[in-house]
C-alpha cells in the first residue's frame, strides 16, 4: 500500500493473473456435482473400508494363478486372434469403399452424406452390444463376434480412410487426370500412394482394438476367451480368472509391439 | 524406359524403396495372407446357423416392431441417467488420479527416471485392462451397481487422459515457465501459472474426448452387473422383450449421438 502511495503510476499497472470469477464458480459447480453423484452411488467411506476389505480378500484369492486348463486357455486366446483377423481383413476390405465414397473431396455431397450416416450408426453402439444382436442372427459362437467387430471396424476406419482421402493433395490427382486416365486410374495412379501408409497404419491400429474387442465378445456369446472369463468369475474361480487376465494382457501387448514394427515398416 | 537413365558403364534404374524395405513388406503381405487362411481354416463356424442367419434377422425385426415405448419411463428412464451419471463421474475421478501420473510420466517435470517408470507402468496396465474386466473386478470387489461402473470407467479412462495430457505438457513453451523461475516461484505456482494455462485446452478437450468414448462404454457395464442403461438391455435380453430391447438400443444410440454433437458443439467453443 506505502509503494502504491509513493509511486501512484505502479496503482494503474494492472494485475498480471486476475481472478476469473467465471471459471472458479465453474469448478465449484463440478465439485457439487461430483459429491451429489457419489452421494447416489453410495459412495461412503463405511463402503469404502468395507470394499478394500473385499479387495484384500480378492486379491488374496486370485493369488497364486491357476497353473492348468491350458487347453481351454489356449483354445480360447487362439478364437480371439482368429475373430480379430478375419474380422479386421474383412472390416478394412469393406471399409476402403465406404472410405471413399464418404470423401467429400472426390464424391459429391448426395453421395457423402448418406455414406457418413452409415458409419456414424456403425460407431455408436460398443461391439459388445453389436455382437448381442449377431447372436441372435447367426447363433453362439466365433461368426457373430466376427461380424460385429466388422461393424466395429467399419465405423472406425471408413471414417479415418474418408479424412486421410481428404487431405490428399489434389495437383496429382489433375495430372494424373490430365494424361486423360480414367476414375480407376486416379484412384490407383494418385490417390493410393498418398494415402497407402496411412491405410496400414489404421488398419494395423484397428487390429489392436478388435484384438482388445475379440476377448470381450465371449461375455455375450461371441466366441474367443471372453465366455471363459465370464465363467471363471461367475464361478468364483479366482486364481482363473488372473491367469487368463495375464494372458489377454500379454497377447494384446504382443500385438501392439508386432503392429508398431509393421508401422515403422510402411512408413 | 523413361525411369533408366544410360550413362558409360553405370544402368541405373530409380525405384521407390530399398531393396530391403520391399522384401519386408512383401514378408508383411505373405504373413497377413498366411494369418488370414490360416485362421478361416481353423475358426469354429457352424454353416446351419449361417444359412439360417437372412430367417434369424427378419424374425429379430419382426420380435422388436413395434417397440415398447411403455418400458421408458418404467425403467430406462431411470437407467439412462444412471448411465450418464457413471460415465460423467467416472471421467470426472479419471481427471483427478490422471494430472499426478502426468505430471509423473512428463519429461520436462519430472527428472527421476524411476518415477517416469512407475507412471508408465500404471498408463500401460490401466489401458491394456478392457473397461468390461475392470467392471467385473469391481463388482467382485463393491458388489453389483453404479459404484463398480463408475470405478471401472475411471480407471480405464486414466491411461488415455494420462497419456495425452503428459503428452500435451511436454509441448508446453519454456518461456512462460523460465520467466517464473526466475522470479523464484515456488513449484506450484509454476504448475498453476506457467503450465495450466498453457495446458487447459487441451486439458478440457481431452476431458471433453474421454466423456464422449466413456458415455459409449457405460452403456455396457450394465451387462456384466455395473449399473446403468446395459442393466437394463440384460433384463431384457434374457427376458427375450425383443421390444423392449429394441427401445434400450434406440435410447443409447439417441444418447450417444447427442452426446457427439453436444462435444463437438463446445470443442468448437472452446477450441
Amino acid at each position: 500500500m506505502s509503494t502504491a502511495a509513493s509511486q501512484p503510476v505502479a496503482a494503474t499497472r494492472q494485475n498480471p493473473f486476475p481472478v476469473n470469477w467465471g471459471a472458479r464458480l465453474g469448478w465449484v459447480a463440478l465439485v457439487a456435482y461430483s459429491f451429489y453423484a457419489a452421494s447416489l452411488f453410495e459412495l461412503t467411506w463405511e463402503r469404502f473400508v468395507v470394499g478394500l476389505d473385499n479387495g484384500a480378500k480378492f486379491i488374496g484369492r486370485m493369488l497364486p494363478p491357476l497353473l492348468g486348463k491350458w487347453d481351454l486357455l489356449s483354445k480360447g486366446l487362439l478364437e480371439s486372434l482368429e475373430i480379430s483377423i478375419i474380422a479386421t481383413v474383412i472390416g478394412v476390405a469393406v471399409a476402403m469403399p465406404i472410405g471413399l465414397l464418404a470423401a467429400r473431396n472426390l464424391m459429391p455431397a448426395w453421395v457423402t452424406w448418406p455414406t457418413r450416416g452409415l458409419i456414424a450408426m456403425c460407431r455408436s453402439f460398443h461391439p459388445v452390444i453389436v455382437a448381442i444382436l449377431f447372436v441372435k442372427a447367426v447363433g453362439f459362437g466365433a461368426l457373430a463376434g466376427i461380424m460385429a467387430l466388422i461393424v466395429a471396424s467399419i465405423g472406425f476406419i471408413a471414417k479415418l480412410f474418408a479424412e486421410a482421402i481428404e487431405e490428399i493433395s489434389l495437383k496429382q490427382v489433375e495430372a494424373v487426370r490430365a494424361t486423360g486416365a480414367g476414375f480407376g486410374n486416379v484412384l490407383i495412379m494418385a490417390v493410393q500412394p498418398q494415402v497407402l501408409a496411412r491405410f496400414i497404419g489404421f488398419s494395423t491400429y484397428q487390429l489392436d482394438s478388435n484384438l482388445r474387442n475379440s476377448t470381450m465378445v465371449g461375455i455375450v456369446g461371441g466366441g474367443g476367451i471372453g465366455s471363459t472369463l465370464f465363467t471363471a468369475f461367475q464361478r468364483f474361480d479366482y486364481d482363473f480368472v488372473l491367469t487368463i487376465l495375464i494372458c489377454i494382457i500379454s497377447m494384446i501387448m504382443i500385438g501392439e509391439i508386432v503392429s508398431g514394427w509393421v508401422r515403422k515398416a510402411f512408413q | 524406359m523413361a525411369t533408366t537413365v544410360e550413362s558409360p558403364g553405370i544402368r541405373r534404374e530409380w525405384q521407390r524403396f530399398t531393396p530391403r524395405q520391399r522384401l519386408i513388406r512383401y514378408a508383411f503381405y505373405l504373413v497377413a495372407v498366411a494369418a488370414l487362411i490360416q485362421s478361416i481354416n481353423s475358426v469354429d463356424i457352424i454353416p446351419e446357423f449361417l444359412e439360417d442367419a437372412p430367417a434369424q434377422i427378419v424374425d429379430l425385426f419382426a420380435r422388436m416392431w413395434p417397440v415398447d415405448w411403455a418400458y421408458y419411463p418404467k425403467t430406462v428412464h431411470a437407467a439412462l441417467i444412471e448411465t450418464l451419471h457413471i460415465a460423467t463421474l467416472g471421467t470426472v475421478l479419471a481427471l483427478i488420479m490422471a494430472v499426478p501420473v502426468a505430471l509423473m510420466v512428463a519429461t520436462n517435470i519430472t527428472r527421476w527416471p524411476a518415477l517416469r517408470l512407475l507412471g508408465k507402468f500404471i498408463l500401460v496396465s490401466s489401458r491394456s485392462v478392457n473397461s468390461l474386466v475392470w467392471a467385473l473386478l469391481f463388482v467382485a470387489v463393491f458388489g453389483p451397481g453404479g459404484l463398480a461402473g463408475t470405478l471401472a470407467i475411471a480407471f480405464r479412462s486414466v491411461g488415455f487422459v494420462g497419456k495425452l495430457l503428459a503428452e500435451a505438457l511436454e509441448e508446453a513453451h519454456k518461456g512462460p515457465v523460465e520467466a517464473l523461475t526466475a522470479t523464484g516461484a515456488p513449484w506450484l505456482s509454476l504448475m498453476l501459472k506457467a503450465y495450466w494455462p498453457q495446458v487447459q485446452p487441451s486439458f478440457w478437450s481431452i476431458a471433453l474426448f474421454r466423456w464422449d468414448i466413456n458415455i459409449r462404454e457405460s452403456a455396457v457395464l450394465g451387462l456384466v452387473g455395473a449399473g446403468g442403461i446395459g442393466m437394463a438391455l440384460d433384463d431384457a435380453l434374457n427376458l427375450l422383450y425383443w421390444d423392449q430391447v429394441a427401445l434400450t438400443l434406440l435410447t443409447i444410440f439417441s444418447v450417444v449421438i447427442a452426446a457427439e454433437i453436444i462435444v463437438t458443439y463446445i470443442r468448437s467453443k472452446i477450441i
